[in-house]
């Protein structure tokens, strides 16, 4: 009997796949881990708005993709994760790279071109990147890294190492080839990753309903790659964490890899720090409605009518952050700028490694 | 040995050397073996480490840089180049610029190998010689063995190389035998070759363009012109020097390339030498390589494509101001003209 015809006779079976998961009655996160992710989604909610106020001084000279709007993911999802877990990112990366643990001072003198920026000041925004952190890097060709943080599974899988890779990307990158192909191979192999799609309606200034069908989500592309899939409230850190929590134990115990797709929405231009309700694109009503449902207020509001918040304990947390950013901003501001040999020195890599995977 | 076992021999010296290493590509591990040139690699090393992969060379690409910035060894292979057009993004965007635009803290060691050919009705998508496109990008080391010895020593000297590499191999050096050493004898990926020494003019080629230096000086050598061939083995870095030192001698220079000659990498080194040699050129230096068209998959029409050892005598004897005429061509022991020797029955 060939193998093709073993195919065709447990058809059944081979539908029987990873499939889409829904969660119920899920259990939620403890109080302080619940105050630790507000902690964190205030945060980069404060970093952003302090990069969003600096913004026209023009020292921040780079591609700037503020993420206000879409905290809830980075914060939920890395609340599950070691140390020791790799997470790629896309151009949208502050969050995910925040919440991954990456240092704040090495982000903001990367902004401000300095040397001692997370990546020597030669990347921007666009390529942060801490080792220490396991936040193994970022790029904004959509779906690009995609495949490299599918392959830094494969590896960790190849290895026996105890570690996942989580993927963030949006919803344009799922339009990619890319996209397809990694989660393909990770289907194929069983790889401990977890795809996180922030879907926020727009890439760029394109609408979702002109550029996908309207039928199919993003979600419905996990099983058909055999990625178990899941979709949710991507502004709700409560739901976002009990879906990562979910996605995570299943790809670090290796039965599969998972999509997650979150729902949430941005409400800065697609780069730089202005508003762009001007350009049309998107209705006052729509815009309106998600920043009613705002990740950051909607979660402090919880938070204080369960008592797990106190007015006080948060204008202490606010001043602590305030103290944390400000000084980030003065390191950064303080840094020299590269020397001209440092344009030649990494073309290829002669000199020694200058950091270690964790 | 032949090119081909060289090839093959390089690949199980690094599977044996180097434990992160692994060979990947569409029918790596397969019943023909990339042109016999990865043959039996899965059966001595296993199917984890000589692995096939799914028909997606841009994702699949990315996948492998995921490997090798976390510290594995990739071989990936493309038994076309053209095929490798589909991994642009990957390799120029991504694997070129992982080491420079994150300040030096990530590596990504893959070699990336690439058959090029010509002839046998390989036609536009099966044929071209890309190489000038991926030595445009900074990052990338592109090299392009020509002997055996070579192709066995740039590749474990590409696997070693913390850089990604790319290696072009041309499909009609596959059955041209050379001297090999055994064992894990690393060639180095810089610098190039005087394969013959000449006093008259310079014949400077890239990979199986050598060849047909070498033939074309001997061709020169029957009417009393003394050729210096050189296999310029790198695009990146091209040896600038040891080109001058050559054509301060010789005073005339030919480049052949595989490639189209617009655009391409004997445009690069004629550049080079014009900048740097003036003085020591007696005339223009000519450029020998693809006219400006798509392959043709016709016997017929690739005859005029494809430059042989006669264009580049003829072209020599331009430069050289010669008067007379060349002898005609001895007839052909095979009947047709696309193939690199009567035993070769394609396709490939």
């Amino acid at each position: 009997m060939t193998t093709k015809m073993l195919r065709i006779e447990t058809g059944s079976a081979v539908s029987q796949g990873p499939g889409i998961t829904t969660l119920a009655g899920r259990k939620r996160a403890t109080a302080d881990a619940r105050l630790a992710m507000y902690r964190q989604a205030l945060r980069v909610r404060m970093v952003e708005e302090e990069i969003v106020a600096r913004f026209s001084e023009q020292e921040m000279r780079c591609p700037t993709h503020i993420c206000i709007g879409q905290e809830a993911p980075p914060v939920g999802v890395s609340a599950h994760l070691q140390t020791r877990d790799y997470v790629f990112s896309a151009h949208r990366s502050h969050g995910h790279y925040l919440a991954k643990g990456g240092d704040l001072k090495g982000m903001i003198a990367e902004l401000y071109g300095r040397v001692t920026g997370c990546a020597r000041g030669i990347g921007g925004s666009q390529h942060l990147i801490d080792l220490k952190a396991g936040f193994l890097g970022s790029a904004p060709i959509l779906a690009s890294t995609i495949s490299v943080g599918v392959g830094a599974a494969w590896a960790a899988q190849r290895r026996g190492e105890n570690r996942i890779v989580v993927i963030y990307f949006g919803d344009g990158a799922t339009e990619e080839g890319a996209f397809h192909e990694a989660m393909n191979f990770a289907g194929v192999n069983r790889l401990p990753v977890v795809f996180v799609c922030e879907n926020n309606l727009y890439s760029v200034h394109s609408a979702l309903e002109i550029r996908q069908p309207r039928h199919r989500t993003v979600k419905e592309i996990g099983p058909i790659h055999g990625v178990e899939a899941l979709a949710g409230d991507g502004n709700d850190i409560d739901t976002v964490w009990q879906m990562a929590e979910y996605a995570v134990g299943r790809a670090r115990s290796g039965i599969n890899p998972v999509l997650v797709e979150f729902f949430t929405y941005r409400w800065k231009e697609h780069c730089g720090p202005g508003e762009d309700l001007g350009l049309g694109y998107r209705g006052k009503a729509e815009f309106e409605e998600w920043q009613a449902r705002c990740p950051v207020a909607g979660y402090r509001k919880v938070l204080m009518s369960e008592q797990i918040l106190q007015n006080d304990a948060h204008a202490s947390m606010k001043d602590e952050i305030a103290l944390e950013i400000d000084s980030a901003f003065k390191f950064a501001k303080a840094s020299p700028f590269p020397a001209k040999e440092e344009m030649m020195r990494f073309v290829f890599p002669e000199t020694p490694r200058l950091g270690d995977l964790s | 040995m032949t090119y081909c076992a060289a090839l093959r021999d390089g690949q199980a010296q690094c599977l044996a050397k180097h434990p992160e290493a692994y060979v990947i590509g569409l029918g790596v591990p397969g019943p023909t073996g990339i042109f016999g040139s990865t043959a039996g690699l899965a059966k001595q090393f296993g199917a984890n480490r000589v692995l096939d992969m799914p028909a997606s060379e841009g994702g699949m690409t990315g996948v492998v840089l995921g490997t090798a910035i976390c510290g594995m060894r990739p071989i990936l292979v493309h038994m076309r180049v053209d095929f490798a057009v589909l991994a642009m993004e990957s390799i120029v965007n991504q694997a070129a610029k992982w080491h420079f635009m994150y300040g030096g803290q990530m590596r990504a060691p893959i070699t990336v190998r690439m058959i090029i050919g010509r002839g046998w009705g390989q036609g536009p998508q099966h044929s071209q010689s890309l190489q000038a496109w991926f030595a445009h990008v900074p990052g990338l080391k592109v090299v392009m063995p020509t002997t055996a010895r070579d192709a066995k020593g740039m590749l474990i000297s590409a696997v070693e190389d913390d850089a990604p590499i790319i290696i072009f191999e041309h499909r009609w050096l596959y059955n041209v035998t050379g001297e090999v050493a055994d064992g894990y004898a690393p060639e180095p990926l810089s610098g190039a070759r005087v394969l013959r020494q000449g006093k008259d003019i310079t014949l400077a080629g890239f990979s199986y363009m050598v060849l047909e230096c070498l033939r074309a000086a001997e061709i020169l050598s029957g009417v009393g012109i003394d050729a210096e061939v050189i296999d310029l083995r790198c695009l990146t870095p091209i040896d600038a020097d040891m080109v001058g030192r050559s054509v301060k001698k010789t005073g005339h220079l030919i480049v052949a390339d595989t490639a189209h000659t617009m655009f391409g990498a004997a445009s690069e080194v004629t550049s080079i030498v014009v900048e740097r040699n003036f003085a020591d050129l007696k005339k223009a230096p000519l450029r020998v390589g693809l006219p400006n068209a798509p392959t043709p998959t016709t016997p017929a029409l690739a005859d005029h494509y494809y430059p042989t050892a006669r264009d580049i005598a003829t072209a020599a004897l331009t430069i050289l101001g010669w008067s007379g005429t060349l002898s005609p061509e001895p007839p052909s022991a095979h009947a047709w003209h696309d193939v690199p020797d009567s035993s070769f029955k394609g396709p490939y």
